[in-house]
């Protein structure tokens, strides 16, 4: 009796020493790099903090009052917001187009969508570079072909008007295969057995999409909307090499103003105010999400 | 039609890429540009490779993606086996842990991080470059879904077969979840090549840049003189990823679709 108790014992205590190393290095590494530095982003926030020597007075809410207070914050909150729905829609809108037009049962479906997928994964700097190229008012692209058409091309980022359009283009441009894909997956699993049966009851083609295609897809605009607007809060690379913010802060976002107030303007704690406001927009994005999960899960 | 609009989305951004990466100075600066090189050559490609220390970049590029695609992928695998198959009292608590940790991205701590990381004076050296994103809790995930739909009968007859939880994982779990695991790898591998603001922010000389920072130097130092050589250098970034991409891409792309849908 005694023997078999121990020798379950033992193989508890193996198990959970197996436990801890395999989960161990990664928690430890969350610990450093995470958890901890959430609580120091308050505690930067509320002081003053000098990079040289390492420490800063208490000072509360004041760099609160000089970021929001500053005369371009509230540029960054449109242009934040701009950037974010404007990017929301065009890649729910274009997605959904896509993914019908490649749904149809034809040969290279596949690699179409591959094909189109790939600007998903290559590096965001790379893609920006192309693009500049591509807008550029004397030799790019766009230059290239209105020319002949007799239509000038606008000064794509030195024109403050034409500079954000032009970002949210290259975003759109780099996201819309990863759209794609999820649409292509959503309709998918959308029941035939419900088109069949709408077809007997006589309904029209724009009918079925309206009545059965969108509620079907319903879900998979939830989710394309949710991590839609978290990743283009985090929208830096493009933003970066294409614009630096500018032309005057047209392009200026609240990622790009973190980095700005860090790097350009060497204060950790203005910076930490930003990278707080960024968490709280993005864990209320993420908590809309977990409760509508949760409906689903309870009532569906 | 589908077919059409995606040749015309994804084409022509290539196709300006390779016209200007071989067409001439001359060329790309005429007063009427033409669409395609008249005499496409390779000069471009050379003269971006002495223009900046490419061969610096790919080095730094290959180590740290090398390193920390690396490290997320092996506790991306440890992590999910744990959380599936290893008996621990708290599972739920730590399976806690990681749901918080998805929930901040990397740019929300990038502040107390380089704070960090000078503190350690590893400012400017590859460990710098790669501890602080070496975690993983999006792949963890992944990997932890997938685990779940493995039968239990296979684990516990390697188990019973007195198999310890190494090889079990080794013999047993990953030649099933192979795709699965390759498409977090290749999820891994590719954010880790294309990684911008952390390495521009702790790399402070020119021979310690990563491909994407060294490139978009090349544009502040040749951009609206030398199109062809910044486009050139692009390819140079661009090309190793699609590479791998295309020859992994089917089931990785299934396997994001499938991942999303299922949720």
């Amino acid at each position: 009796m005694f023997s078999r108790w121990l020798r379950i014992a033992r193989r508890d205590w193996r198990d959970w020493l197996t436990f801890l190393a395999f989960v161990g290095p990664n928690l430890s590494l969350f610990a450093i790099f995470t958890y901890y530095p959430m609580v120091q982003n308050s505690v930067l926030a509320l002081s003053d903090y000098n990079l040289i020597t390492r420490s800063g007075p208490f000072v509360g809410l004041r760099n609160f009052e000089t970021v929001f207070g500053s005369s371009q914050f509230g540029k960054i909150i449109v242009n934040t917001f701009v950037f974010t729905t404007v990017s929301v829609v065009l890649l729910i809108v274009l997605g959904l187009l896509i993914a019908l037009l490649l749904n149809q049962n034809l040969r290279g479906r596949n690699a179409a969508r591959s094909i189109l997928f790939s600007p998903t994964i290559l590096a965001g700097a790379a893609i920006a570079i192309v693009w500049i190229y591509i807008f550029d008012p004397r030799f790019g692209f766009i230059y290239t072909i209105l020319k002949p058409l007799g239509i000038p091309a606008p000064k794509w980022l030195t024109d403050p008007a034409w500079a954000m359009p032009a970002i949210i283009i290259v975003y759109v441009w780099k996201n819309l295969g990863y759209a794609a894909v999820i649409f292509i997956a959503g309709l998918q699993a959308i029941p035939r057995e419900l088109y069949e049966a709408a077809r007997v009851d006589g309904a029209r083609a724009w009918e079925r999409f309206w009545y059965v295609t969108l509620p079907g897809l319903s879900p998979v605009v939830f989710f394309l909307t949710v991590t839609t607007i978290l990743s283009s809060f985090q929208a830096f690379d493009i933003i970066d090499v294409m614009t630096e913010g500018g032309p005057v802060n047209a392009t200026n976002t609240l990622i790009f103003h973190l980095y700005e107030l860090f790097f350009q303007a060497s204060s950790p704690s203005r910076a930490a105010v930003v990278a707080n406001l960024l968490f709280v927009l993005m864990l209320i994005v993420t908590a809309l999400q977990v409760r509508y999960l949760e409906r689903r899960v309870n009532y569906a | 039609m589908g077919m059409f609009a995606v040749v015309l989305i994804i084409g022509i951004p290539v196709a300006w890429v390779l016209s200007g990466a071989l067409k001439t100075n001359r060329e790309i600066f005429s007063t009427t540009p033409q669409l395609l090189p008249a005499n496409p050559n390779f000069d471009n490609f050379i003269k971006a490779w002495q223009a900046a220390p490419f061969d610096r970049f790919y080095i730094n590029s290959f180590i740290t993606t090398l390193f920390g695609a690396g490290a997320e992928i092996i506790m991306a695998v440890t992590t999910a086996y744990a959380l599936v198959f290893v008996r621990f009292p708290k599972r739920d608590w730590v399976f806690f842990l990681l749901l918080v940790a998805l929930m901040v991205p990397d740019e929300v701590v990038l502040v107390p991080n380089y704070l960090t990381i000078a503190s350690w004076k590893m400012v400017n050296t590859y460990p710098g470059i790669v501890l602080p994103g070496a975690s993983i809790a999006f792949g963890a995930f992944l990997l932890r879904q997938y685990f779940r739909t493995i039968p239990l009968d296979l684990i516990d007859a390697a188990r019973v077969d007195g198999a310890g939880h190494l090889r079990t994982l080794w013999h047993v779990v990953l030649p099933v979840a192979a795709p699965a695991v390759a498409t977090t790898a290749l999820l891994c591998i590719t954010a880790k090549w294309g990684e911008y603001i952390w390495p521009l922010l702790i790399t402070t000389t020119e021979d310690m840049r990563t491909l994407p920072v060294g490139i978009s130097r090349l544009l502040d130092q040749e951009g609206n003189t030398e199109w062809g050589v910044v486009m050139a250098g692009t390819l140079f970034v661009t090309v190793p990823v699609m590479l791998i991409f295309l020859y992994a891409q089917r089931f990785v792309v299934d396997g994001i679709a499938a991942g999303a849908v299922k949720g």
